[in-house]
Order: structure tokens, then sequence, then C-alpha cells
């Protein structure tokens, strides 16, 4: 029998819950359209004035993405923790940091990754030009699996709690302000002709600070609530 | 070789055991007897690493199993109340992904001569949700036929299984201790070892 390597299991974790999403595709829609209603409502509730909804289009379009990825949350660990899966896992032969990374990167693909694919036609609603548009995109790329990651913690602090999902919205909230600032920042940046590198490289730098820390300390977290 | 010294441990203000000592050599098989509530899944899990002990060391080959982490793991199998299997997944899937996590990389006919021997032969690619609870806790059982850990943890192995399945679970355990492999278990059902003498511990 061969052994598994750190990056098998990585890669296993993740095909696991991409199966898994697919069997219960409900799970995944009701992001999505959680996402594309509330946009959505916005240029019906404003009304038509266009230089309005250019103006607030980035703002409405990262707070829809961070609410909508909080709705998938509270899903992250549940699941594993009520049938025993999480057990084992934290007895694999393995770093637990590793599988939470797993864990957290196929969150993203199925919460956060189709955000991101939807943005540029939702964005059309809002009369947002190409520029700016392409922009939004390129934030919501670096920022999305930034929040999948900073909820995880939450997720993981408030695993086995009841009512486990409002505590789980105020603790991670905040901590997900400074990805809202910078990622509607660059697309005002570039909507006011300046440049976006700066907002762009601290996504970037908050993508790659949370991607060193957030496993593990969502490892210690796990551990914790297990006891 | 796994050795417990002056173990004692707590469920909130309420203790549960202390001055815990025993050691378990490779080939033995040791009961953890009591009355509901008296500690034997706390022990167990424990004993897994789950809980920190209040007091005293848990040691295996030489080293307390703070220290070992993952090395430890490599040698533990544990099998909890809950099946750890997903609805979802069919038994065939459920099975390679939980030999996966262990660590070990199982190939389609490798699980599928697994689950056949646990007597689901043509259930192996049905969703387990279809399934009765007795299959499912064979589905989980499997794991122990395609593991190369030392150490097996058991708690309640024999809950939802028939006359024919605990038979066959006393025989992998027969196979594995004749391997130089050592099992904990606690089961409130009569589960006989052929040939090996069983030690046994009770929590009061």
């Amino acid at each position: 029998m061969k052994k598994n390597s750190l990056l098998d299991l990585f890669v296993l974790v993740i095909r696991r819950d991409l199966v898994l999403a697919m069997r219960r595709r409900a799970d995944v829609l009701t992001t999505l359209v959680f996402f594309v209603m509330v946009v959505s409502l916005f240029p019906l509730g404003v009304g038509p004035e266009m230089a309005m909804l250019r103006k607030m289009a980035p703002g409405v379009l990262w707070v829809a993405a961070l609410l909508a990825s909080m709705l998938s949350l509270g899903r992250l660990f549940s699941a594993d923790y009520l049938d025993g899966t999480l057990e084992q896992m934290m007895l694999a032969p393995q770093s637990l940091s590793m599988l939470v990374l797993g864990k957290m990167t196929a969150h993203w693909m199925v919460s956060g990754l189709p955000l991101v694919l939807m943005a540029p036609v939702l964005g059309l609603q809002f009369d947002m030009a190409a520029q700016p548009l392409g922009v939004l995109v390129v934030g919501l790329l670096l920022g999305t699996p930034v929040l999948s990651m900073i909820g995880a913690i939450g997720a993981a602090l408030t695993l086995g709690l009841r009512g486990g999902g409002v505590l789980l919205s105020l603790l991670v909230l905040p901590l997900c302000i400074p990805v809202l600032i910078f990622g509607t920042g660059a697309v005002e940046a570039i909507s006011s002709g300046l440049s976006v590198v700066s907002h762009l490289s601290l996504l970037g730098a908050m993508l790659v600070l949370s991607l060193v820390f957030t496993p593990w300390v969502t490892a210690q977290a796990l551990r914790i609530s297990m006891e | 070789m796994l050795e417990v010294s002056k173990l004692a441990c707590s469920r909130g203000d309420h203790r549960l055991f202390s001055g815990l000592n025993f050691s378990l050599n490779p080939g033995q098989i040791m009961q953890v007897q009591g009355a509901n509530g008296s500690g034997k899944t706390s022990l167990l899990r424990t004993l897994c690493g789950f809980m920190m002990p209040d007091e005293g060391d848990i040691v295996w080959n030489g080293e307390t199993i703070r220290e070992l982490g993952e090395d430890y793991y490599a040698e533990l199998l544990y099998l909890g109340h809950l099946n750890a299997i997903k609805d979802e997944l069919s038994a065939l899937e459920n099975l390679r992904i939980s030999a996966g996590l262990s660590g070990v990389a199982l190939d389609e006919s490798e699980a599928i001569a697994a689950l056949r021997r646990m007597g689901l032969r043509g259930r192996e690619a049905l969703p387990t949700k279809v399934l009765s609870q007795g299959q499912r806790r064979r589905v989980a059982l499997a794991r122990l036929m395609v593991s190369d850990a030392r150490l097996w943890i058991l708690d309640e192995p024999l809950t939802a299984l028939d006359v024919g399945a605990v038979a066959l679970i006393q025989e992998t355990i027969a196979e594995h201790l004749a391997q130089q492999g050592m099992v904990i278990f606690t089961t409130h059902q009569p589960l006989q070892v052929a040939g090996v003498e069983m030690q046994s511990l009770t929590l009061s």
C-alpha cells in the first residue's frame, strides 16, 4: 500500500469537499443566488440614476460578497464535526494545518470563485465601465480567499456552539473590514484616474499573510473546540 | 509500547478517574470496563490526544504523545461512536477517503476487497444514506481491514452489528494481535479473541 504525502492529503481534502459540494448543490446555489439577489435589489431600490449607481457599485458588490461568504461559513466544519470526520482529520499523520488549508481552498472554490465570476455581469447593472469592472474582479479574486480564510478561524472557534451563526458574523465581519476598504478603494482609484497598484498590492499582501497564518490558527482553534 | 502513568481526567468539575496506571505491549489487548458515565470514552479520547489529561503522562515507545504528535497519529487508528462516513458518498468513496486521511493511499480494488470482506458485496457503490445502521458501521469498520496502524483504539466497535459481523471483527482483531498489534477497546457486548489473554481495566 502506498503512503500519502502532504500534498496528496491536501488534494484529497479539496477533492472530497468539491465532490460533497456537487452532491449538495442547493448549498452552493444559496450563496450565489443570495449574492445576485442582494446586488440586484440596489438598482431597483435606488432608482435609475446612472451617476449614483456607478459611484456605489464597488461598495455594494463588495458588501454583498462579504455577506454571501458569511452564509456558507457555518457549514465549513460543522458537518465534519457532527459525523466524526473532523476527529479523523485530527488523527491524520500529517499536519492538520494543511488539511485545514485544503478545506479553505475548497470553500473558496465553491463559495468565493462563483461570486468573482458573476461580478462582471452584475457590475453591468450599475453601468460600470470596463476598466473599473476589471479592477473590481481582480480585487475580488485577491480578496475573497482572504474572507474564506479569516472566516474559517471564526467557524472553528464557534464550532459546536448553539447560535454560533450570529456569533460567527460578529467575530469575523470586523476582521474583514480592511479587505473591504482596499477592495472598494481600488475601484474608486481607477474611476478617478489614480493608480490601483497600491490597493491591489495591499490586498495581495493580506492574501499572503492569511495563507501563512490562518491555517495554523484555525487548526489550533479546532483542537480547542474538540476538547 | 503504550505506557500510562498516574493519569487523571475530569469533565467540568467532575473528576472521572485519577491515578490510572497501565501499560500495553505488542500483541496485547485491553478492555476498558465501567458503568455508563464512568469515563471510558473520555479515557480513550485522552489516549488519542483529543483531550489534555489533568495529570499524568501517556508515553508511546519512550516519548510522550504530545512530543510525538503526528508520528504517534501515524501508528494510531481510532474508531469512535461516530462513524465518520458521509451520507452523500458511496461506501467505496468513504473508505478510500478515510484511509487516505489516515495516510494510506488505497486503490479501488483494495477498497472493494475490504468492503466485500466486511459483507458489503453489491453495496460498494451505493450512497451510504440508503444503508442500514449496521451496514454503515461495517463501512466504518472496513478501515480496520486496510489499516497498518499499530495501536487500535475502538470505542464500542460492536454497536449495531449482527452476530456474523461480530465474529468477523473478533477474527480481524486476532490477526492484528498476531502481527504484534495492540488493541484498547470498550464494549458492553461479549467479545472473545481466541488464544489471547485479555487485560481488563475497570473504571469506577
